[in-house]
């Protein structure tokens, strides 16, 4: 087969600078020295990192984020082990149904999420605080992280575990010592993006955190819809910073084509 | 696994019969997380969104009819905003298909090094932040911002133009946000073409636009549809970019829905626009894939006889 001719290559770079540029220019504009949105040129500075240091409003949802992210991601993988077994292993009435059921978030629009969220936390009267938060991320992220564990649940041959039953292991030992290790590669990639999926969460989110629990997106939407300044720049680079270094991780773990379709 | 059990089976004698987890049980947890925090709520929006509002005290109303629903259809407020919405769906998923489909056979025909890289390049930015994206792009469609400036110095333009608010820059923003799905979908579906083929419509003199369009776009055409399919849907759902650089005029369902709710306060209004949005958009996404897999089996079917 031919390789690319000039069009191709032409079309080919024009395309990466589309898709880079936005990117590009956000991590620029947050070394800016001047007051305003600008390109630092000759002089590039920090100081918007440090005001974003100093600045409460920003430290606050940052912190937010990290525990929420953390929690939600490892709850979401620790209830995802159970669950992926399940499914995979086991036949039984409404199995299908409930793979659907867990896999829904994916389909329902964030803003529908969002709004039903904010009706019951407000039934229950604990709208807004940083636990219905948790419980919240841990159902948006989860579909996301079966999906890793199910996939490498999948790609594993089960004839070790066959082995180690055959010579005497009950179902705990052979599932501590040799389903639980063949699957940490999955469950770290399920953690790593439902990490990630609950850093980014931004539409679901809006609805039900409040002045004290909000995440860091919702504070950059919020700064956004005022003004848009090289300070709100240097926060976004941030995030970026965070999910490049996990995004790097995943594709570590299981490559990052795979992460995106779900198989292996 | 009942093919399964009887190879680990006779247990030694006098070995009491362990107990193995079942399977409902061990997605019970989840499940239970599941009711009540999905099925619940979303019953509990479509039993609000048949509720009344009293503007004037801002309360929910306990009457019960579906005039909010009748309110959307009459109503040519709501007939704009979906209609846009279904608009700015489209162009998307256009646009995704004019950029992203070529772009993935590109990548395909790169060295196997270069591909791997253009390739988590390409992908890389699914896992950005939508905020951060749509940042990047208003400092770079603003009136005052890097396109501007660039359109004057290039003399293409004698004032610098605002981009932002506008319809196209929100179409442009979505097509940017949601491409690598389509290149994703598209490439999973070149890699199961055989190369072959290719090579035997160019030994036969064929040019590089009848292979593209003769061998490629047809073997291609799964992944095409399905990646549209994506892309229709999350961008009929989008909220962030319309909000940020559709700005308050150009109002979509996700954006009216989020209005309703935390600027007019009237939830019942807001349940129903939020119920109309999902209602619309698991029905295109059903009928989309139905005709398609239609269309498939047709096709495939013809090739068989």
């Amino acid at each position: 087969m031919n390789r690319n001719g000039p069009f191709a290559l032409g079309f080919h770079a024009a395309f990466i600078v589309f898709l880079i540029a936005p990117l590009a220019i956000v991590c620029l504009v947050a070394f800016t020295p001047g007051n305003l949105i600008g390109v630092p040129t000759i002089h590039f500075s920090t100081r918007w990192f440090q005001a974003i240091v100093a600045n409460p409003d920003f430290t606050q949802a940052f912190s937010n984020s990290l525990w929420l992210a953390t929690l939600s991601g490892t709850l979401a993988a620790m209830l995802g082990v159970p669950a992926a077994l399940g499914l995979t292993r086991y036949r039984f009435a409404g199995r299908d149904a409930i793979n659907s059921l867990l896999l829904s978030p994916l389909m329902i629009p964030p803003v529908v999420l969002g709004v039903a969220l904010l009706q019951l936390f407000t039934r229950v009267g604990v709208s807004g605080s940083f636990v219905s938060l948790v419980m919240a991320h841990v159902m948006l992220v989860f579909p996301y992280c079966l999906r890793l564990i199910m996939a490498s649940l999948v790609a594993t041959t089960r004839d070790a575990e066959h082995a180690a039953v055959s010579l005497g292991a009950n179902a705990w030992i052979s599932f501590r010592r040799i389903t639980l290790p063949a699957l940490v590669p999955g469950i770290a990639a399920g953690w790593v993006l439902g990490f990630a999926s609950s850093f980014d969460e931004l539409t679901a989110t809006i609805f039900i955190a409040s002045p004290t629990t909000i995440t860091l997106p919702v504070r950059i939407y919020m700064s956004m819809t005022e003004t848009v300044d090289p300070q709100v720049a240097a926060v976004a680079t941030v995030i970026m910073a965070v999910t490049l270094g996990l995004m790097f991780a995943l594709d570590r773990l299981v490559g990052l084509d795979k992460v995106l379709t779900g198989k292996h | 696994m009942s093919a399964a059990r009887p190879m680990i089976r006779p247990l030694p004698p006098g070995a009491t019969p362990r107990r193995r987890p079942n399977g409902p049980l061990l997605v019970a947890p989840v499940t239970l997380l599941f009711a009540l925090l999905l099925i619940m709520p979303m019953a509990l929006v479509g039993v609000l969104s048949l509720q009344g509002f009293d503007a004037a005290s801002g309360g929910v109303l306990d009457v019960w009819s579906w005039h909010n629903y009748a309110q959307i259809v009459a109503d040519p407020y709501y007939h704009e905003i979906f209609l846009r919405t279904f608009g700015l769906a489209i162009s998307v998923t256009l646009g995704t298909i004019v950029l992203g489909v070529p772009e993935a056979w590109f990548i395909f025909r790169m060295s196997t090094r270069w591909r791997a890289f253009f390739l988590i390049l390409t992908l890389g930015p699914l896992f950005i932040s939508a905020v951060v994206r749509t940042l990047g792009w208003s400092i770079l469609l603003d009136g005052q911002g890097v396109v501007a400036q660039l359109l004057v110095a290039l003399h293409l333009v004698d004032a610098p133009p605002q981009m932002l608010f506008s319809f196209p820059a929100v179409v442009v923003v979505l097509v940017h946000a949601l491409v690598p799905l389509m290149v994703l979908s598209v490439w999973t579906s070149l890699q199961s073409i055989d190369p072959q083929i290719a090579n035997a419509a160019i030994s036969l003199g064929a040019g590089p636009l009848t292979v593209w369009r003769r061998i490629v776009l047809p073997q291609t055409a799964p992944g095409i549809l399905s990646g549209s399919l994506i892309v229709f849907a999350l961008s009929a759902s989008a909220f962030a970019t319309p909000a940020l650089i559709g700005g308050r005029r150009l109002k979509v369902v996700a954006t009216a829905a989020y209005d309703e709710f935390l600027h007019s306060m009237n939830w019942p209004m807001g349940a129903a626009i939020a119920v109309c949005l999902l209602v619309l958009n698991l029905g295109t996404v059903a009928l989309y894939s139905r005709v398609i897999e239609r269309r498939l089996k047709r096709r495939l079917g013809e090739a068989a006889s």
